[in-house]
């Protein structure tokens, strides 16, 4: 691919033949390469170089046209700006875009190891070796169909015509293991676990081999459940998957869009048990995909979302944080139209909880480990979600796995009814987040 | 009348510095040939026992409508290429956005350096690979203008602001309305080390509205799309108005619904999308790819009775403008149409090439991919069950409490057979009778379970286009079925 500077070279050619004044440019190459294994032996190895730009070209008329393009010799470029700049006459009127005011201001001072790529033989024999470890942990475990490990390196950069340029790189190296077991006159059961590090030797492949063993050996003891209301605790990440599904409740642009559980005017409310603390920090040192500026150049930052219960704070890009009056907030996607979007949660307790709550000792509790199926069981907008689950029956610290249940209910309800929040915090690819605990949540079990 | 020589039998490879390898960079034709050969050559020689490349350009543009005002209009032009190394039963893929020669080159010796091979050094003698006559089905069907024909960007904002302001007309208690379309023009090379050489066009456009209306806590939202794969003027064409007045009107029938009471319920699933339940339930489960797995359940069930026999299934790629519908799959093969189940016994599974040779079924012209970032895989393509003899009003008639589902939203299936799906638009039904509205409600089941209670199939089979996200990427897909009755099933909600 070419250098960054060779881009932009392209771009302020391309910009000048064609007379555009005013542009921006955010691009990314990606390095990528990743294997799966079967029985012991490779089954497919994947590997891309990739690379692609996103151009917006202002007008004379002021208003914006966009092209995004995997060509970026200087014919891909010129191609790109010329599209951007036939498409720019069809660009909006009202809120028209702008460069972010943050697209030159210092951004976070943070050291980012990269890890050089493994050898494709080391990807190979280590996920050769845990499959191995894996079959080899329980007589049940008859496969482990769905497996992978890869590795990423990331260069992206943000550019424009009035002197901002941004760039970083990044790697990264990922592991999920999903055995399924095979019982005489039971039903099959499945189970998986996933690292994320920077780099294959920062893998905690040991910790994903155990919580994928000990997952897939406590669903074989498995049960109907009963229908009807439940205290149920979400795991950290089933948590994350639900926050994150519903994150209209705090995204600007959603807001604005009139496609929001809230309203310009709920900053300030209480949308959530006081127990809840909600922050967005894309430079937590736990992301492992820490980003420094977003797609308009504006730098990343700690966000606070929901404090103790109060929705304090919408996500913004530069242009909805200019319609509200608000500060760019690093969480924008360049676009015909900006979106907004979350980059890493932190979800802490709020004030502190009266009461002790333990799955040593509750009885007929649910503890949701993974929810399913987010893409089709969740309506945002309504606020509403009915999902299937992986999940146990706790009574008194024993876990009978649940056969096949939903769970479902409000979203805006269920962040009233936490009841209480662990002090500490499950590592996810997603975030951080405690176990949380909810009142009477609707499970329906075919028992 | 020229005469050619005759062609060199054989290329040393220090003499491939010489050749002109400049194969036009703006259109995938016959002027391909001398460069995908000698690379298909180049990796047989290294030791593959099959190389296969896969060519793409693509010019996509999607259109966004809110309210009163055009507020996205995102264009993205896409080249790249893969190449799919075969060892033995192992295979490796590697993509790269450089179509040149020398890019395309180390693109293969990354795959053939992966699979333990490397490319052969100078002086060796090379043989190319003999491509057939290119099988242009671009061209032979008339598609190489279809980009020029379709609509303008000031097309797609005027049919779109038009048919936002039929919708703002229709429909009551409006919070925001949407109009979205898209069209994705996809050229396509296929080249192989046993010859095959295909190109092909595809035009997908879809269009359709996203509606959200809210009378204080009450909330619905409903979106609908339709979806065409072969008719440029597809936007031009879209009865917007009939599609607003529907929209509008299960837009405010579920505004005010009850959540629906949890429980195991007989349900009647509408025809069109309805089909999601056999995608969900039993398409996914016919690839290949679930044999390679062992994910399942019917791994050995070919000839075997795996459903109730009144139900009888087709996955095809034939069917005029369907969503599913191509005229190559993405290894160069012709599309067929492919009998699934016939009366409930299982007759074919879907493979790709790797399918087919790791577990022995035939390939069916259904290895497909989103785009050159992925190997293709066995994917469904227009997939739909029969219609029966039943009339509707037998299948109501015969439910004395259950559930309508009259519209679907999306679902999934897990490595053990587990399959769920949303239903976005609902109704109780009552004595046979449809009553009142209800939302919420998500369907989950095992696949080996619910074939069996599809006990009726009506006579008004219908086709709805989707989007099925899997190993090989997103692809455009169709799903049918007739109206149908599900024994029992279990319904989660509230």
């Amino acid at each position: 691919m070419p250098t960054i500077q060779d881009i932009a070279a392209y771009a302020e050619s391309s910009a000048k033949k064609l007379g555009i004044v005013k542009y921006d440019v955010y691009g990314s190459s990606v390095d990528e390469t990743s294997v799966q294994v079967d029985k012991g032996d490779p089954k497919q190895v994947k590997a891309s170089n990739r690379s692609s730009v996103i151009v917006r070209v202002w007008n004379p008329d002021g208003k914006v046209g966009v092209t995004s393009t995997s060509d970026v010799d200087p014919l891909g470029m010129d191609l790109a700006l010329q599209t951007a700049q036939e498409a720019s006459a069809f660009g909006v009127d009202d809120h028209i875009p702008d460069f972010s005011p943050e697209a030159v201001a210092p951004t976070a001072d943070v050291q980012v190891e990269t890890v050089p790529p493994a050898p494709v033989g080391d990807l190979i024999s280590t996920l050769v070796d845990a499959e191995k470890q894996l079959l080899a942990a329980h007589p049940a475990i008859a496969s482990v169909p769905y497996n992978g490990l890869s590795q990423r390196s990331i260069d992206r950069f943000y550019l424009n015509s009035a002197g901002a340029l941004r760039q970083e790189a990044r790697s990264y190296a990922s592991l999920y293991l999903y055995s399924k077991t095979e019982q005489e006159g039971r039903k099959p059961r499945s189970a998986g676990a996933m690292r994320v590090n920077r780099g294959l030797p920062l893998l905690d492949i040991e910790g994903c081999l155990k919580e994928a063993t000990e997952k897939t050996i406590s669903h074989l003891d498995y049960n109907k459940v009963t229908s009807g209301k439940y205290r149920v605790v979400f795991s950290g990440e089933a948590f994350l998957s639900l926050l994150g599904a519903f994150s209209n409740l705090y995204n600007a642009q959603s807001v604005l869009d009139n496609r929001s559980l809230s309203t310009v005017n709920s900053l300030g409310t209480v949308v959530a048990s006081p127990l809840l603390s909600v922050y967005d920090d894309a430079l937590h040192p736990e992301n492992v995909s820490a980003e420094t500026f977003d797609g308009e150049g504006t730098p990343t930052r700690r966000v606070p979302i929901i404090e103790q219960g109060v929705l304090t704070q919408f996500l913004h890009s530069a242009g909805t944080a200019k319609r509200m009056g608000a500060s760019p907030t690093g969480h924008a996607s360049i676009g015909a139209k900006v979106s907004v979007g979350p980059s890493y949660y932190q979800v802490l307790p709020g004030v502190e909880a009266s009461t002790e709550f333990s799955l040593a000792t509750a009885e007929n509790v649910i503890f949701i480990d993974d929810l399913q199926a987010l893409h089709a069981g969740v309506n945002a907008l309504q606020g509403s979600f009915s999902l299937p689950f992986d999940g146990w029956l706790v009574n008194g610290g024993d876990r009978t796995s649940i056969e096949s249940a939903t769970v479902a209910g409000d979203f805006r309800e269920l962040l009233k009814a936490i009841v209480h929040i662990e002090p500490e915090a499950e590592i996810t690819p997603g975030g951080l987040c405690p176990r949380i605990w909810v009142d009477a949540l609707s499970i329906t079990g075919e028992g | 009348m020229t005469v050619a020589p005759f062609p060199t039998p054989l290329l040393k490879t220090n003499d491939l510095l010489q050749r002109d390898y400049a194969a036009p960079r703006d259109r995938f034709d016959s002027a391909w040939e001398a460069t995908l050969s000698t690379l298909l050559g180049l990796g047989r020689a290294a030791g593959a026992d099959f190389v296969e490349f896969f060519l793409e350009r693509n010019n996509y543009i999607s259109c966004q409508a809110e309210d009163d005002a055009i507020t996205s209009l995102s264009p993205r032009l896409v080249t790249g290429a893969g190449v799919r190394v075969f060892r033995g039963q192992a295979d490796c893929y590697v993509s790269t956005n450089d179509l040149t020669f020398n890019g395309l080159k180390a693109a293969l010796d990354k795959a053939l350096a992966i699979m333990g091979l490397t490319l052969p050094g100078p002086h060796t003698n090379l043989a190319e690979i003999n491509l057939e006559l290119l099988r242009d089905y671009a061209t032979a069907k008339g598609k190489d203008d279809w980009l020029s024909q379709c609509s303008s960007m000031q097309e797609m904002g005027d049919v779109l602001l038009a048919a936002n302001g039929a919708l703002g007309q229709k429909a009551n208690h409006v919070q925001s309305r949407r109009a979205v379309y898209f069209r994705d023009w996809q050229e396509v090379l296929v080249a192989a080390s046993d010859g095959t050489f295909a190109r092909d066009i595809r035009l997908t456009q879809s269009v359709g509205y996203n509606l959200l209306c809210a009378d204080g806590e009450h909330r619905s939202s409903i979106g609908q799309r339709a979806g065409d794969t072969s008719d440029p003027a597809f936007l031009r064409q879209w009865d917007y108005t009939t599609a607003a007045a529907d929209v509008a009107e299960s837009a405010g029938k579920m505004l005010y619904a009850d959540y629906v009471e949890s429980g195991s319920y007989p349900v009647i699933m509408a025809n069109k999308f309805g089909g999601v339940i056999f995608h969900e339930a039993c398409g996914h489960l016919l690839e290949t790819t679930q044999i390679e797995r062992g994910t399942t359940p019917f791994i050995d069930k070919k000839g075997q009775k795996i459903a109730h026999e009144s139900l009888t299934a087709w996955d095809e790629g034939l069917t005029t403008d369907a969503f599913g519908t191509i005229d190559m799959d993405d290894e160069g093969m012709p599309a067929q149409r492919t009998l699934l189940i016939e009366n409930g016994i299982l007759k074919n599974f879907l493979s790709d090439r790797a399918g087919s040779m790791r577990t022995g079924h035939p390939r069916t012209g259904s290895g497909r991919r989103q785009g050159f970032t992925y190997a293709a895989a066995s994917r469904m393509r227009n997939t739909y069950i029969a219609p029966g003899d039943y009339s509707l009003d037998e299948l109501f008639a015969s439910v004395e409490k259950g559930i309508y589902c009259k519209q679907m939203g999306g679902g999934s299936v897990g490595p053990t057979g587990q399959f769920n799906f949303s239903v976005s638009e609902a109704y109780l039904i009552e004595n046979g009778k449809v009553t009142k509205p209800l939302k919420g409600a998500t369907l989950i089941g095992e696949a080996t379970e619910i074939m069996d209670k599809i006990s009726m199939c009506s006579n008004d089979l219908d086709l709805a286009a989707g989007f099925c996200g899997s190993i090989s990427g997103s692809i455009y897909v169709t799903v049918g079925q007739p109206h149908l009755k599900v024994d029992s099933i279990t319904v989660g909600g509230r």
